[in-house]
């Protein structure tokens, strides 16, 4: 199963191997996006401006943070701010790609970055950790990924507030259970385990003191910077 | 609600996530970074990673729970450990979704 997914030759298997890596993003992403378009339907946002959100800011939690903000008649500019504050973190999540992306056209790396959400990054940064940053492949991911979002988005605005549950099918698991196989895949030693476990309790403690939507970036940076610190200090 | 405001708070809500997502790979990517500089980065991933994933296990409405309805914490463990052992990512994620929906249908 492992070993399909990293060596790919024809048209054909490029495409197989896209969405198979993509398909957890896809299970993830459909419910998700559904409740999107239904909260936006809600909320009394129009068809296209639900849709147009989707497709060109394509960022699920700040999407569904924007939309209750809407709801709740806060002003523009706090809505952006708010998205802003949310997304930062993308910021770190695309400087630790970049040194994958040496040879990459400047317009390639334009429109790659355009499309990494949290989860197009865990799968790139697995793949290319691995030696494979076949560009077609990466494009092909991202784009299967915000298509599934952006229809996702579109199907719960048209159905309004029939959306089954997708509670039964464990299909609300499909992304923890995608950042639990990435993340074990980005373990390389000891050391690795030991940042995993301080950065998940350091952004535990900031959900807890109150700063959900700078927990992940606040944790990302100390976590880092501890696994810098511990590396060094080791080596003496 | 005013679709012209909307679309304008779309707008600015695109740029500012479009903004900090290119800026590091064009900055970043045709240069030679400083080692101390690629060793940050390199644990970047591992860190992101925990930071969304462990509280998504561990807290229920910003309080930890390890009470025995809190399936995504359980089945995370056989999850992990099959990651581990096998390094298969469908193999994960089926076990998971299926553990989790298994708890639900018998236990929850």
């Amino acid at each position: 199963m492992t070993t399909s997914v990293i060596r790919e030759e024809s048209p054909t298997s490029t495409w197989m191997s896209a969405l198979r890596q993509a398909s957890p993003i896809v299970m993830g992403y459909v419910p998700v996006g559904a409740a999107f378009g239904v909260l936006a339907h809600k909320t009394g946002l129009s068809l296209i401006n639900t849709v147009l959100m989707s497709t060109i800011v394509f960022a699920g939690s700040a999407q569904l943070i924007a939309v209750a903000m809407f709801a709740a008649g806060m002003p523009p500019l706090s809505i952006i701010a708010t998205t802003f504050v949310v997304n930062l973190r993308h910021l770190l999540m695309t400087a630790s790609l970049a040194p994958h992306l040496k040879s990459w056209k400047k317009w390639q790396l334009a429109l790659f970055a355009y499309k990494i959400t949290d989860e197009a990054f865990a799968l790139h940064s697995a793949r290319f950790a691995r030696g494979d940053t076949d560009k077609t492949t990466s494009f092909l991911i991202n784009s299967i990924a915000h298509v599934s979002w952006v229809l996702a988005s579109w199907a719960g605005f048209l159905t309004g507030s029939t959306i089954p549950d997708i509670k039964p099918l464990g299909l609300d698991y499909a992304l923890p259970a995608m950042f639990i196989a990435l993340l074990t895949m980005q373990v390389k030693n000891g050391l690795h385990i030991f940042v995993a476990g301080f950065t998940g309790l350091v952004s535990i403690a900031l959900i807890q003191a109150g700063a959900d939507q700078w927990s992940v970036i606040i944790a990302t940076v100390i976590g880092a910077t501890f696994g810098v610190g511990v590396e060094s200090w080791m080596k003496k | 609600m005013d679709e012209k405001i909307v679309f304008l708070t779309i707008v600015g809500m695109t740029l500012v996530t479009y903004i900090p997502r290119v800026i590091p790979v064009l900055a970043l990517a045709s240069r030679t970074l400083p080692a101390p500089v690629v060793r940050w980065l390199s644990f970047v991933p591992t860190a992101v990673l925990s930071a969304m994933l462990f509280p998504s296990l561990l807290l229920k409405d910003a309080s930890f729970d390890f009470s025995p309805e809190n399936f995504f914490l359980w089945a995370s463990i056989p999850a992990f450990i099959l990651a581990w052992r096998t390094k298969s990512f469908f193999g994960t994620v089926a076990l998971g979704m299926s553990l989790v929906a298994a708890g639900r249908y018998f236990l929850g």
